[in-house]
């Protein structure tokens, strides 16, 4: 028997259309839209100008905080505008414009990196290059990685679990990743556990992909302290509190933070890019994106550079299918629904997903027939038909005791509900109210 | 058969003479004093319980009047300056007049003017749609339509206009509470000062987009041109970048500003037609609607109710 | 552009699982009862099943449409499960009107005036069962014997087996001579016996309950901790003394308990959300169904065990929670 988490979970059918397409390069695009909100935490701070002319990998918008990150140009070439456009957010947020300047040959350059096994840096060089490389979580949740490395608190990790579960249907990104860079994730594995003095790493992957599984277990038998665990296929495992679960048995307290149990949690995708951040001194200028859909002609996984304009990547696998409803920057359970395809790849794009009409739309909800269903799914233990009913009536302090706050938004309850109630609306919608009532309270 | 009859009277009326027992002393023992001012106020004060003083409810509002020192800062905006002053009368300290206030909408982005370049859905509630995304529309500072102020609207005060999907104010049941204003996500309901005969002059647009991003979202939407600014004789406009703002107190209501406006977003209510029509001529259609919607609105409460959607 | 693009919050996929479902899922489990019993009782069970799912429907339709003036919900299929778990719980040969009677408190007032599907505290069917039982104890306790009478609209009467238990008991007999005036075990389970509509085959009703876990539709909590508790309840009794207690076998097999534990007990409305609730929900059926059976003036209790434990739904809800992820653990710090 697999592992995975106990309690609660789905298993939404996969459609993982482009597991075997190799990842492409895009080419690079004209114009790149770089917002200054792509992770977690304080906005980056500007500080470039119009008409500024940049470097590829040249710093454009500096860490505005302890939780927050360096920007840097995906591109060489000149900044246009400083400009708001509307972001994944839904929302106009302030961005960066560059345009690529076509003479320069380092935009067409493409870089092979070979695999460099050797660790020469000394833990604080590393941890600095993670920091200056503008390092995110490229899982979706875009929390800076620097701060889940900073162990000043008296915690002890004793454990480096890497997330290569990628439960989220049709995407692809992280399992294509990991068949192409397996030896480079490893060595990426190894500068971590250097730098934090850690000896035992376990990567968790979804059973669905066998052949990753396999891969990294090849690349990483000659050492021992890393191992692969193979998890069954269970939505929302790649949530950080259920992979700690499922792999160590550990269980986070409520409102802790994996440190807490002794784990430290980072994504394959982010792994790759601390490898290129400390072997090549290489920032986070682009990350492999799944761009996918039922009717897309050449679904396909493609490197692309942060700020490239959706609309490039759609065009480039044959443009929007007719009958398009929706566009869903990341996976179809968590990722958000975009307005059109003028949003530019952040660092937490990990798909693009182009539903048609037969699936883009919801249901009228009906009334709650008391199956439990949410209930059983919740892998927080939670009721979201309480939680649900406690919002709408604006309840919020019972909603807190509840628990409202555990929630991780993973959308299971809304996706089981068989009268199609919109639960993870309410339940978001009370807990951005309490978040607000906790902070008029501070 | 008349021991039985004995026997229940009996019972009933010892029961009685326990329970009386039992009330007086409870009700000595657990005797709570309460400043019979606060039930003076309390009886003065509108009863609406709307919560527009910042108190819970009107009871609160009393005993925080009576608690007070100071009361100067405390103000009922549905009783106004009349229930304050009787208030002044019995507690015997100062209370300072407010001007009477009534909620005007900041956006006139009827269907018609502002197009829906998207469909949302979801649960039908500002609040929570505003936590998805900008809205419907390509302008994300405007109404959503969706009328959470509707439904916070204790004193049926407001109303949804089926057809430009904004919601109507009318303003002789408005009680200027805020409740709206809290409710709003986007803010953009304000209070501003009710002025005789109920005219007003502000701008109906908060968009802070760009003159060409703004005005390709909206017709109506201010562009920030500052016309508006230069024409007004009291310096009544204050302009940011790309919006105008008519100051409320300084404004003396000449409707210099009104004609002036490139994309009619500034708006007039209940001001008598002006004598010269030729200018009008050349006004978008639509728009002409849209204000005169409103006016209609205020005016003809009755009339307008029954379009109202539950 | 013809069609705007949709925004909503994620998910953006839905299981196929939708209430449409779950109540064809209950009807489909239904089926292989509804055979037997039409095999048993012949037209007579036609007759009332299709009397009590058109008055079902009708009476929702034209409460919703004249009374109550809501959107018409008789689409969702739940008004026809409520008919045929009605009809399963009365006798074949009740008259119409009757039914048309029970069918108008199940819709009416259980269902309805508590604000409709999702609302109503009381499994409705049972509501119109008991509501029966009570007002017509006569017609309602005159079960059809189950002889070959398929076409035969007036069927010979007789009582069920636990009905002839409890009389036989109340009489000073033993249970060995009563267990030679009832059916053995196996007819039972294969449903040669007589019995309200449904009841009949514990083999049948078995299969759709199994139908139903499969499909997800319901948890095995409920009806496994209902017949589990009933037949270490009654199995301790029989065993002090099996000459005053029936063998737990009868009791499960027959009175509607099979019944009562996959349809009535489950009925997602009524039922706790929890499955720590679901189990003692079950465990509160069982205990009132044993003591109404073995000390009570009921032969049978099934129904009335679940109304009681339907009342305490709410409540077992609100302190039955689900283990929350997290909660109440110290941080272990390795």
């Amino acid at each position: 028997m697999l592992k995975t988490f106990p309690k609660g979970g789905i298993h939404p059918a996969e459609n993982k259309i482009t597991s075997s397409k190799a990842i492409k390069r895009m080419p690079v695009p004209k114009v790149v839209y770089v917002p200054i909100a792509q992770h977690i935490g304080i906005p980056s701070e500007i500080i470039v100008d119009r008409k500024d002319k940049v470097e590829i990998g040249q710093v454009i918008a500096k860490s505005g905080g302890f939780v927050s990150s360096n920007i840097h140009s995906p591109v060489a070439g000149t900044v246009t505008k400083l400009d708001m456009i509307v972001d994944t957010s839904g929302y106009k947020k302030q961005c960066i414009v560059i345009r690529t300047d076509v003479k320069n040959e380092s935009n067409f350059e493409v870089q092979d990196f070979p695999l460099k096994k050797e660790i020469t840096m000394g833990q604080k060089d590393i941890l600095k290059h993670i920091t200056d490389s503008g390092i995110v979580g490229l899982g979706g949740a875009t929390f800076p990685s620097h701060v889940k490395l900073d162990l000043k608190n008296d915690n002890k990790v004793d454990c480096l679990i890497i997330n290569g579960v990628e439960c989220e249907p049709y995407l692809t990104a992280d399992h294509r990743l990991m068949l192409e860079r397996a030896d480079e994730i490893i060595v990426g594995i190894q500068i971590l556990m250097h730098a934090l003095h850690i000896n035992e790493a376990v990567i968790g992957i979804e059973n669905n992909k066998k052949d990753a599984v396999k891969a990294l277990k090849r690349a990483g038998q000659s050492d021992k302290r890393i191992k692969v665990a193979a998890l069954q296929v269970k939505y929302p495992q790649g949530s950080e509190k259920q992979l700690i679960k499922a792999i160590l048995k550990r269980e986070v307290p409520k409102g802790g933070l994996p440190m807490d149990v002794g784990v430290i949690v980072h994504n394959v995708g982010t792994i790759f890019s601390i490898y290129l951040a400390v072997q090549y001194d290489q920032p986070l200028i682009e990350r492999v994106v799944t761009v996918t859909g039922k009717k897309i002609e050449n679904a396909s996984n493609f490197w692309v550079k942060i700020g490239t304009p959706i609309k490039d990547l759609v065009a480039e696998v044959g443009g929007l299918p007719e009958g398009t409803r929706k566009i869903v920057n990341g996976g179809p359970m968590m990722g958000k629904a975009i307005k059109n395809t003028d949003v530019p790849v952040t660092k937490g794009t990990s798909g693009i997903l182009v539903i048609s009409e037969d699936e883009a739309s919801r249901q009228d909800p009906k009334n709650c027939i008391r199956c439990g269903h949410c209930v059983f799914v919740c892998p927080m233990g939670l009721e979201p038909h309480l939680l649900m009913n406690l919002s709408e009536k604006g309840l919020y302090e019972r909603a807190a005791s509840e628990d409202i706050m555990t929630c991780i938004e993973c959308g299971s309850c809304s996706y089981v509900c068989p009268s199609h109630r919109p639960l993870l609306d309410y339940i978001r919608f009370g807990k951005s109210i309490i978040k607000k009532l906790n902070t008029a309270k501070n | 058969m008349s021991d039985s009859v004995l026997y229940s009277v009996f019972l009933l009326v010892s029961l009685g003479i326990i329970a009386a027992i039992v009330l007086y002393v409870v009700s000595k023992k657990f005797y709570v004093y309460e400043d019979p001012l606060i039930g003076e106020v309390d009886d003065i004060l509108p009863a609406a319980n709307c919560g527009g003083c910042g108190s819970p409810g009107c009871k609160a509002f009393a005993e925080k009047l009576v608690n007070t020192e100071d009361i100067s800062e405390l103000f009922c905006p549905v009783g106004g300056n009349d229930v304050m002053k009787q208030v002044s009368a019995i507690l015997g300290k100062e209370v300072a007049e407010q001007d009477p206030t009534v909620a005007v909408l900041l956006c006139q982005g009827a269907c018609e003017v502002r197009p829906k370049t998207t469909l949302y859905q979801g649960p039908r509630t500002c609040a929570i749609s505003a936590m998805v995304y900008g809205g419907e529309t390509d302008c994300q500072y405007g109404c959503l339509g969706d009328g959470d102020c509707v439904a916070v609207c204790d004193f049926d005060a407001m109303c949804m206009d089926e057809n430009t999907g904004l919601p109507v104010i009318i303003t002789d049941k408005c009680t200027s509470c805020g409740a709206c204003v809290k409710a709003c996500p986007r803010d953009i309901i304000e209070m501003r000062p009710r002025n005789k005969r109920d005219l007003k002059i502000f701008v109906g647009c908060l968009n802070q987009d760009k003159a060409g991003i703004a005005k390709k979202a909206c017709d109506v939407a201010c562009i920030g041109c500052s016309k508006c600014e230069d024409i007004c004789p009291k310096d009544a406009v204050i302009m940011t970048d790309t919006l105008a703002y008519i100051d409320p107190i300084a404004c003396t209501l000449c409707r210099k500003c009104v004609e002036v406006c490139p994309t009619h977003s500034i708006i007039e209510t209940n001001f008598p037609p002006k004598k010269v029509k030729k200018p009008k001529e050349d006004k978008p259609k639509v728009e002409k609607q849209a204000i005169k919607k409103v006016t209609v609105a205020n005016t003809n409460v009755e009339s307008e109710k029954p379009k109202t959607d539950a | 552009m013809a069609d705007p693009i949709i925004i909503s919050a994620s998910p953006h996929v839905h299981s196929d699982r939708t209430s449409k479902r779950v109540m064809y899922d209950v009807l489909y489990a239904l089926i292989p009862a509804f055979l037997v019993s039409i095999y048993v009782f012949g037209i007579n069970a036609l007759i009332l099943t299709s009397v009590a799912v058109i008055s079902c429907i009708v009476f929702e339709y034209l409460i919703q449409k004249y009374l109550l003036k809501t959107e018409i919900a008789i689409a969702d299929g739940s008004a026809l499960i409520t008919g045929i778990l009605l009809a399963f719980n009365l006798p074949s040969n009740l008259p119409i009107w009757m039914i048309i009677i029970g069918a108008f408190i199940a819709i009416g007032v259980a269902k309805l005036s508590f604000g409709g599907l999702g609302y109503n505290i009381f499994n409705p069917a049972l509501v119109g069962r008991v509501f029966l039982l009570v007002c017509f104890p006569v017609q309602m306790t005159s079960w059809p014997i189950a002889v070959e009478n398929y076409l035969s609209l007036d069927a010979v009467t007789g009582e069920t087996t636990l009905g002839i238990i409890k009389e036989g008991l109340m009489y000073g007999e033993t249970m060995t001579t009563i267990s030679e005036k009832i059916p053995s075990v196996m007819e039972l389970l294969l449903g040669i016996t007589s019995g309200s509509a449904g009841e009949m085959s514990a083999l049948a009703l078995l299969l759709g309950g199994l139908f139903l876990i499969v499909r997800k539709v319901i948890t095995w909590h409920i009806p496994v901790t209902i017949l589990v508790t009933m037949a270490v309840m009654t199995g301790v009794f029989w065993l002090v003394n099996p000459e005053l207690y029936a063998n737990p076998l009868i009791h499960i097999l027959s009175g509607g308990a099979i019944l009562g534990a996959f349809y009535m007990a489950t009925d997602l409305v009524t039922s706790p959300m929890t499955k720590k609730g679901m189990v003692i929900f079950a465990i509160g059926i069982a205990i009132i169904t044993v003591v109404i059976r073995l000390f009570g003036a009921y032969p049978e209790g099934v129904s009335f065990a679940i109304l009681i434990m339907n009342a305490f739904v709410p409540l077992i809800d609100k302190y039955f929670k689900p283990r929350r992820f997290g909660n109440k653990i110290k941080s272990k710090i390795m």
